[in-house]
């Protein structure tokens, strides 16, 4: 079953991260896409270089970052092919533990989200 | 919002919409360029009003009555006696009298139409040239002036490009048809060597100061996606997807900080897309799964992705490429996949038997003014220790480069090679 993985963090989002942080996910990311595991990815830009379009009461709006009221920021995602949640689980504990060893004070959640089946 | 916030917006906005509205219109008035003139008319329409109005709920419905409206006017002032024309314009004034569903109109699966675009835009009667410029305008929905900037033309030899490939088209009675049976894997051959030229107009720049246009390179790929999803039993064209993402994959890693070109072997592994690499690597197994694995492009797919699957320059498996661009030379015979051949068979059995193949190519004519066929050879010479021969051999290939930073590449193997390091 193939699951959307978010890293969610409060605002501004993520602080970059560190040379070990990174080449420890890049490390991560090359055996887990050599294994078939991990299908796509990547980190994002803060919300100042993006946009936010909202349809609400028939009514667009485009509102240019950065977004001083939200309350959570996507830092990054990754699709995954996974046999079972658990598997999603223990990557996602895996993919935090890297964090927490090369980025002290590093806070966020990793939301696993297995995708609707056609 | 000002005028070139508005221009971006709108050019945004038309590339989403453009390849629905073409296809409609082409499927609407059988024919292909008139089709493609009234895509432009709208975009220029929509240049002119969406700046003081901004762009409208549905842009696509907009630009979709605007071309209509356009279509029925040139065909109300042009000939009518051609019975087509007549047809397709009381079938456009019952559609206009019956407030179209242009919805519905442009959510059909414009897969069919969408093929017989590129089919068109890339018909063996073109030359090379006109056939990219007319893909890229008519299926990518690029301006002149973006055409023009990839192509480092101007912006009016671009247009005239353009507008002669139409009228050839138009003149041919060639402006709305699909090759079928036979026919239809030349065609396919003709359309898939437009995208390969594109992609590699992006990939090495043969002119101009930049090595790399990336813009270029993700047309074609955007090119290649459209064709295996719309012709996904077609194994070539799985294959040329296989060999552009491979090949893309190595982008970050082809040139330094300064902009310098960096050959393969030399490169930071590290910096390849693996992701991409793992595109090319399905592509390149739905091609062999469809019974591809000896076509032109699969081939050449196959041959990168032995570099794509080596985890350094010393893991190359140099007999398997090889033997891969021994049978890409039995597929298709020439004297530049000999040359490839050559550097292959130097990695593997020594440079004095990679050596021995390119002297053998040494009077071929189509290789007479190829910058890489003494490059190689100087390449093999310096492993051999024969500095002085090596660094003529790169002069002379430094002397045939059109591309500034590719010349500067091969002036200081020259000078490497002229004080004897390897």
């Amino acid at each position: 079953m193939r699951y959307m993985c978010l890293i969610v963090t409060a605002p501004p989002g993520p602080a970059a991260p560190t040379p070990e942080l990174t080449e420890a996910m890049n490390v991560l990311a090359n055996r887990e896409i050599q294994a078939g595991r991990m299908l796509g990815g990547g980190g994002l830009l803060p919300m100042d270089a993006g946009a936010r379009v909202t349809l609400a009461g028939g009514k667009f709006t485009v509102l240019d970052g950065p977004m001083v009221e939200a309350k959570e920021v996507i830092g990054g995602y990754a699709l995954f092919e996974f046999a079972s949640k658990e598997e999603a689980v223990a990557s996602a504990v895996e993919f935090l533990q890297l964090h927490k060893d090369h980025q002290p004070g590093w806070e966020g959640t990793c939301e696993i989200r297995p995708m609707i089946e056609h | 919002m000002n005028d070139a916030e508005a221009h971006r917006a709108i050019l945004a906005v038309w590339r989403v919409e453009h390849p629905r509205l073409i296809t409609s219109l082409a499927r609407m008035l059988r024919d292909v360029p008139l089709a493609e003139e009234l895509t432009q008319d709208a975009l220029v329409a929509a240049l002119e009003k969406w700046p003081a109005t901004g762009v409208p709920e549905r842009p696509s419905a907009w630009l979709m009555a605007t071309a209509k409206h356009r279509a029925l006017d040139r065909l109300r002032r042009g000939p009518m006696l051609e019975r087509k024309h007549g047809m397709v314009a009381r079938e456009l004034e019952t559609e206009q009298r019956a407030m179209p569903d242009f919805d519905s109109a442009l959510d059909d699966d414009i897969g069919d139409e969408m093929l017989r675009l590129i089919f068109t835009a890339c018909h063996p009667l073109l030359s090379r040239e006109a056939r990219a410029a007319l893909a890229l305008r008519m299926v990518c929905g690029l301006t002149t002036d973006e055409i023009a900037r990839a192509f480092l033309m101007s912006e009016t030899a671009a247009a005239q490009r353009i507008v002669r490939a139409k009228r050839t088209l138009s003149e041919s009675g060639l402006a709305y048809e699909t090759p079928r049976g036979e026919e239809r894997a030349a065609r396919l051959a003709s359309v898939l060597e437009v995208v390969y030229l594109i992609f590699n107009e992006g990939y090495t720049a043969a002119r101009g100061d930049d090595w790399q246009r990336p813009q270029l390179c993700n047309e074609a790929l955007r090119l290649g996606r459209v064709l295996t999803a719309i012709a996904p039993d077609e194994p070539e064209a799985h294959g040329l997807l296989a060999l552009m993402e491979l090949n893309a994959s190595r982008t970050a890693a082809r040139t330094d900080a300064a902009g310098e070109p960096v050959l393969i072997l030399d490169q930071d592994r590290g910096l390849w897309d693996p992701l991409q690499i793992q595109r090319g690597l399905r592509a390149l197994k739905r091609a062999r799964d469809l019974g591809g694995a000896s076509g032109f492009y699969v081939l050449q797919a196959a041959i990168i992705a032995r570099h794509a699957q080596a985890r350094t320059a010393a893991d190359t498996d140099w007999l398997g490429i090889a033997a891969l661009y021994a049978e890409l030379a039995r597929v298709a015979p020439s004297p530049v996949v000999q040359l490839n051949r050559a550097v292959a068979v130097g990695m593997a059995e020594g440079p004095a038997a990679g050596l021995a193949i390119v002297e053998a190519l040494a009077d071929a004519p189509a290789l007479k003014a190829y910058h890489l066929l003494p490059a190689v050879r100087g390449d093999l010479l310096l492993r051999l220790g024969r500095f002085e021969e090596a660094r003529a051999a790169f002069v002379a290939a430094a002397d045939m480069a059109g591309n500034r930073r590719e010349e500067a590449l091969l002036r200081r193997r020259a000078a490497e090679a002229g004080r004897g390091v390897t």
